[in-house]
Order: structure tokens, then C-alpha cells, then sequence
């Protein structure tokens, strides 16, 4: 569907947005194909992942399973046990807590962690995945705020100034060869003994991640203009604020946009770690560790499905910005 | 580059007093490239005098594009002497002495056919009243006063190339700078620019340096024929054109025309007997 939306140009009139809707019709049953299959597959891989747990459930309520007991099973071929014992695997999509929950599981948790907890007017209790991902995404917004504006500086410095362009690039390329995880608590520990707490250290490591792409692709962008375009600008004795202000910028939108989506998602994942080191109390990433503390796999894949959500919208609303505002500027086919 | 330096400060000092707007003399200019040097220019000495309209006409690579990048300040030449106005092209571009056509119109998709024209305005710094009417003029000049507020891409190509030379026209400068600015555009339409063109450069009598491929347009176009050649480029012939100031297109067909395009085809002639 984000084919479509990409490729349908802005302003083409009614005609244009009647073979739009046409085209949209047209790609929502490949997606929802795919979806179908997915969702398929997933439920299919419950079996063999949560079939020992289902037969030992089964036994203990008082069924006959073979082999007996659940110490003959441990080391069986789950294929095995599916054959042998067919009647008795309706358990592996309803327990409790299954090595791989069911897509309608997760949906349920999704369901009353959100929208169930805020119909019973608890929208932001501390349960609410609502919380979470705001705690989460505000540190998101801030990092990606500082990541984007660090990115376009060290871009502009790095098309001006020659000792930038040889020195910046490659310590931002090593900057991103360091396994995020290692550095996170090293942050996060650094900033607290001087003070600093709570959204911004989360932020900072949301901006290392999400400076990186603005910095390539600004680089790109504010080299795209053609030497001709710069030559004429030469001719009129243009200073180089003036070529930067009305020919780089704008010139560069399209290069920015396309990293911006890249570094929206960089963002979010920065944010998630920065919650992983600082104890776990609230945000994404701390259900996601809580989850895991407690073997709750369905509230981790519940946090999972929140955070891949969250970075479809954030991108998704990039996408709808670049189209505004590159149709605009005339550069949107 | 010492040689080049001591040739441009000879060149401020270049004749002044002949009249001359653009005055080259013994211009050398090599490009030094990965397969050894190239000399794009050897030793070209002209002299365009105010109002002329000068076309500069022979094959790729005989230097036509960068003679006039060196009048530009766009190149710098590492031989002989150069003086735009009676200075330094360098000099000359600072003070904003010519307006230059690109062969692509080169607009800004971004800002309308009035934004494009404005925009050397704006960077010079003119008045924001000064700018709209100075726009206003250009624009009626191209014949374009009804787009103003259109796209780039609402417009064909050769409307595209007329306001790319209302650009290059809306800060009035004495020299206009022209690098083949109909050579991606029909015949058809072609034939109209020049048309539109030869009224343009008689209202405001600037001098103009045109590069073409084609001998018709050179011919239609100029008080004064440069025939050049590759490897390396140099001046083959200059020729002074006769015909009256008054051209209709059908100017084309007289004899006096013919005999022109025909020295002119000659020169090219002479020129290629190298390769």
C-alpha cells in the first residue's frame, strides 16, 4: 500500500485520486495475502514450539499420552509427539505462558493493555501499554530531534569545510560499529553520576543512532545540485550562505525525508535500549525486560507488536510530511 | 598556477581604451587530466565591441563553451590575457557585468517562473519592489507575463529556456552569456527564440557571446561569426556580417545568407582537414 501511495502524484485532480483509490483496491490483497500467510505460518509454528508443555497440561488433567510421562518426552522429536498424539494438541495456542503465543494472544494483551484498560478509564495507569509508549516515544521524539539537527550540522560542515569532509565521515561510520548494547549503560551510567537522569540519556542514545543516516544522506543531498546550477549561482557572486539557503537545502528535501524514515526507526530502537540499563521501571523496552525477568513471553511479544506499531506510524507519518511538502516544492513525481 | 596569476594581472591592465567589452589576447588554457593534459585553448586573441552579437560556432571539443567560461570567470586561463569591461573576468563577475544562459534552462522546481527570475535579484540584494518590477519587465520581455505563477514542469522546454533568459536579462547586465541555449530544443521552436532573440538583443542593445552548433543560427543571429576548431581549439576565421540589422526569417534565403553560411562552412572544413 505504500507503493501506491508513493507512486500516485500530488495534485493529478479527481481523475487522479479515482485511479488512486483504484490502485489502493488493488494493492490491499497482496498485503492482505501476505498478512493471511504470516499469521497462517505462525499459528502452524505453535505446534511444535508449545507441544510439550500442551501434552504435560493434558497428562496432568488426566489424559493418556504417549509416551507417559513427561520425563520419556523431554528429548522427543516434537514432530514425533504431534503424531502420536493428535487429539490432544488443542492446548498449544491457550497457555499461559507458551514458548510462542498465538497471534489472537498477543492481539488480546495488545487489546487490554491499550483500548481495554482505557474504555475502563485507566488509559495511563501504570499496566497500560498507552505509558509505556509515550515514555518511550518522547525519548524517541528528543533523541530524533537532537539526531536529525546534528546530522544537517555535521552535513552543511562536512559539504564546506575540507577538513570536516576528510575527518567527520569516518568517525561517524566507526561511531556506528559500536555495538549499541555495550554502550548504552556506559551512557546512561556516565550521565547519572554527573546528574543527569530520566529522558535525556535515553534521548542521547537515541540520537547516536539516528544521526548517522541524516548525516549520509544530507551529505548526498546537499551535494545533488548539478555543477551547472552551482555555476550560475558563481556567475550572480552568490556567497556560500546564499547557495546553501536557496539552492543545497532545498535541493537536498528528498535526500532528507528518505533518511529521516531511516532514522525515525534508529531512533525508536535507540530509545528501547536506553530503557534496558536503567532498571527497567517504565517505557517499552522495560516490558520487554520485565517480560523476559518473568518468562511472560505474550507481554513480550505484546511490547514487541507496540513498538513495530509506534515505528509504522512514526515512519508512516514522515511519508505523509515528504509527500506534503516535496509536492509543494514541485519535486513530488 | 604563478603564470596564470601574472597573466590575469596583465589582463587588468589589458586596452581599456579600444572600446572593446570582452578583449582576449594569445589566450592559452590547458586542463590537466587524468590521461595528460588537454589544451581546450591556444592562442585565441579576439575583440567584441559593445552591442555586438557575437556567435562562436565549430565541432565539440574546439573550445567555443570554454572561451566563454574563461569570459565568465568560470576558468582561468594559464596563458595570455583577458579583460571583460576592463577588468579581470573575476572582477568582472563581481561586478555582476553578465548574465549567463546555460544550455539546460536549469529553474528551480521549486519556486515559480517568477521566484526563478527573482532569484539572482534576491541575492544581489535588490529591493523587494524593485524585484517585482523588475520581474514584471523581464517576464513581458519573453513574452511569458501570463506565467509568472506557474511551475518549472507546467511549462515546455522552450518557454523553460525563455525564462531561464529572463533570468539571466533581470538584472541588466551589459553582457549576456549564451552556451548553446536552444540546442536541445526542435527546429520549430528554435526558429522562434531566434526570431525572438534578434527583437530582444535589438530592444536592449546588449552585447552578447553566443556558442551554437548551427550554422543557420550563427549565421541568422550575429554581427560577427567565430569559427573555431578542436585540438587544439583556436580561432579559424572571423567573419563580420553584412546583412542588414532588420532580419526576417526568411532572411535565410537570400543570397548574401547563403554566401555567408557557406564561408562559414568552409572554416569548419578547414578546420576538420587535421583529424
Amino acid at each position: 500500500m505504500a507503493d501506491a501511495a508513493v507512486t500516485a502524484s500530488p495534485g493529478a485532480g479527481v481523475a487522479g485520486r479515482g485511479r488512486f483509490a483504484a490502485r489502493a483496491a488493488r494493492a490491499v490483497w497482496p498485503v492482505l495475502m501476505v498478512v493471511g500467510v504470516t499469521v497462517g505460518l505462525w499459528y502452524a509454528a505453535c505446534l511444535p514450539m508449545n507441544v510439550k508443555e500442551s501434552l504435560n497440561q493434558a497428562e496432568r488433567a488426566g489424559a493418556v499420552i504417549v509416551p507417559e510421562g513427561g520425563q520419556a518426552r523431554r528429548d522427543a522429536s516434537p514432530w514425533g509427539l504431534m503424531a502420536q498424539n493428535p487429539a490432544h494438541l488443542g492446548g498449544v495456542w491457550s497457555q499461559d505462558r507458551p514458548r510462542l503465543p498465538a497471534p489472537h494472544q498477543v492481539a488480546v494483551e495488545l487489546y487490554e493493555t491499550t483500548v481495554g484498560m482505557a474504555l475502563a478509564g485507566r488509559a495511563f495507569s501504570n499496566r497500560s501499554l498507552f505509558t509505556h509508549a509515550w515514555v518511550t516515544l518522547s525519548a524517541t521524539l528528543l533523541g530524533f530531534g537532537i539526531g536529525t539537527a546534528l546530522g544537517i550540522l555535521l552535513a552543511v560542515g562536512i559539504v564546506h569545510n575540507r577538513a570536516m569532509d576528510m575527518s567527520v565521515m569516518p568517525w561517524a561510520i566507526a561511531s556506528q560499529t559500536i555495538p549499541i548494547l555495550a554502550l548504552a549503560p556506559m551512557i546512561v551510567v556516565v550521565l547519572n553520576s554527573v546528574g543527569i537522569s530520566g529522558l535525556l540519556p535515553k534521548a542521547l542514545i537515541s540520537a547516536y543512532l539516528s544521526f548517522f543516516p541524516v548525516v549520509v544522506g544530507m551529505v548526498k543531498g546537499l551535494r545533488s545540485p548539478e555543477a551547472a546550477q552551482l555555476d550560475l549561482l558563481w556567475t550572480y557572486n552568490a556567497t556560500p550562505a546564499q547557495t546553501l539557503w536557496k539552492l543545497r537545502l532545498p535541493a537536498s528535501m528528498p535526500y532528507l525525508f528518505a533518511s529521516l524514515k531511516v532514522g525515525v526507526a534508529a531512533s525508536l530502537v535507540g530509545a528501547i535500549v536506553g530503557e534496558l540499563p536503567t532498571g527497567a521501571v517504565a517505557g517499552l523496552g522495560a516490558r520487554l525486560l520485565a517480560g523476559s525477568y518473568y518468562g511472560q513471553t505474550v507481554q513480550i511479544w505484546s511490547a514487541l507488536f507496540a513498538a513495530a506499531i509506534l515505528a509504522a506510524l512514526l515512519v508512516g507519518l514522515i511519508g505523509l510530511l515528504q509527500r506534503v511538502v516535496l509536492g509543494r516544492m514541485g519535486m513530488g513525481r | 598556477m604563478p603564470q596564470a596569476a601574472a597573466a590575469l594581472t596583465e589582463g587588468a591592465a589589458l586596452p581599456a581604451g579600444t572600446g572593446a567589452v570582452i578583449a582576449a589576447r594569445g589566450l592559452d588554457l590547458t586542463f590537466r587530466t587524468a590521461d595528460g593534459p588537454v589544451q581546450a585553448l591556444s592562442d585565441v586573441s579576439l575583440e567584441i565591441g559593445r552591442g555586438e552579437f557575437v556567435s562562436f560556432i565549430g565541432p565539440s571539443g574546439c573550445g567555443k563553451t570554454t572561451f566563454l567560461r574563461v569570459v565568465a570567470g568560470l576558468e582561468h586561463p594559464t596563458g595570455g590575457a583577458i579583460a571583460v569591461n576592463g577588468m579581470t573576468p573575476d572582477a568582472a563577475r563581481q561586478a555582476r557585468a553578465y548574465g549567463y544562459v546555460f544550455q539546460a534552462a536549469g529553474l528551480y522546481p521549486w519556486r515559480t517562473i517568477a521566484g526563478n527570475v527573482k532569484l539572482p535579484l534576491e541575492i544581489m540584494g535588490f529591493s523587494k519592489a524593485e524585484q517585482e518590477s523588475r520581474v514584471r519587465k523581464v517576464l513581458s520581455l519573453v513574452e511569458l507575463d501570463g506565467f509568472a505563477n506557474k511551475y518549472p514542469w507546467q511549462l515546455s522546454g522552450g518557454m523553460q529556456q525563455r525564462a531561464s533568459i529572463a533570468r539571466a536579462l533581470s538584472f541588466d547586465a551589459g553582457i549576456l552569456l549564451m552556451d548553446e541555449p536552444f540546442g536541445a530544443l526542435d527546429e520549430i521552436v528554435r526558429d522562434r527564440l531566434n526570431e525572438e532573440l534578434m527583437r530582444l538583443w535589438a530592444a536592449t542593445g546588449k552585447t552578447v557571446g553566443f556558442v551554437t552548433h548551427s550554422i543557420p543560427e550563427a549565421v541568422y543571429l550575429s554581427t560577427k561569426i567565430v569559427v573555431m576548431s578542436p585540438r587544439p581549439g583556436r580561432i579559424i576565421d572571423v567573419i563580420e556580417s553584412d546583412l542588414p540589422a532588420e532580419r526576417p526569417l526568411d532572411i535565410r534565403d537570400t543570397p548574401e545568407f547563403l554566401a555567408l553560411a557557406h564561408r562559414v562552412r568552409v572554416g569548419l572544413r578547414a578546420g576538420h582537414a587535421y583529424d
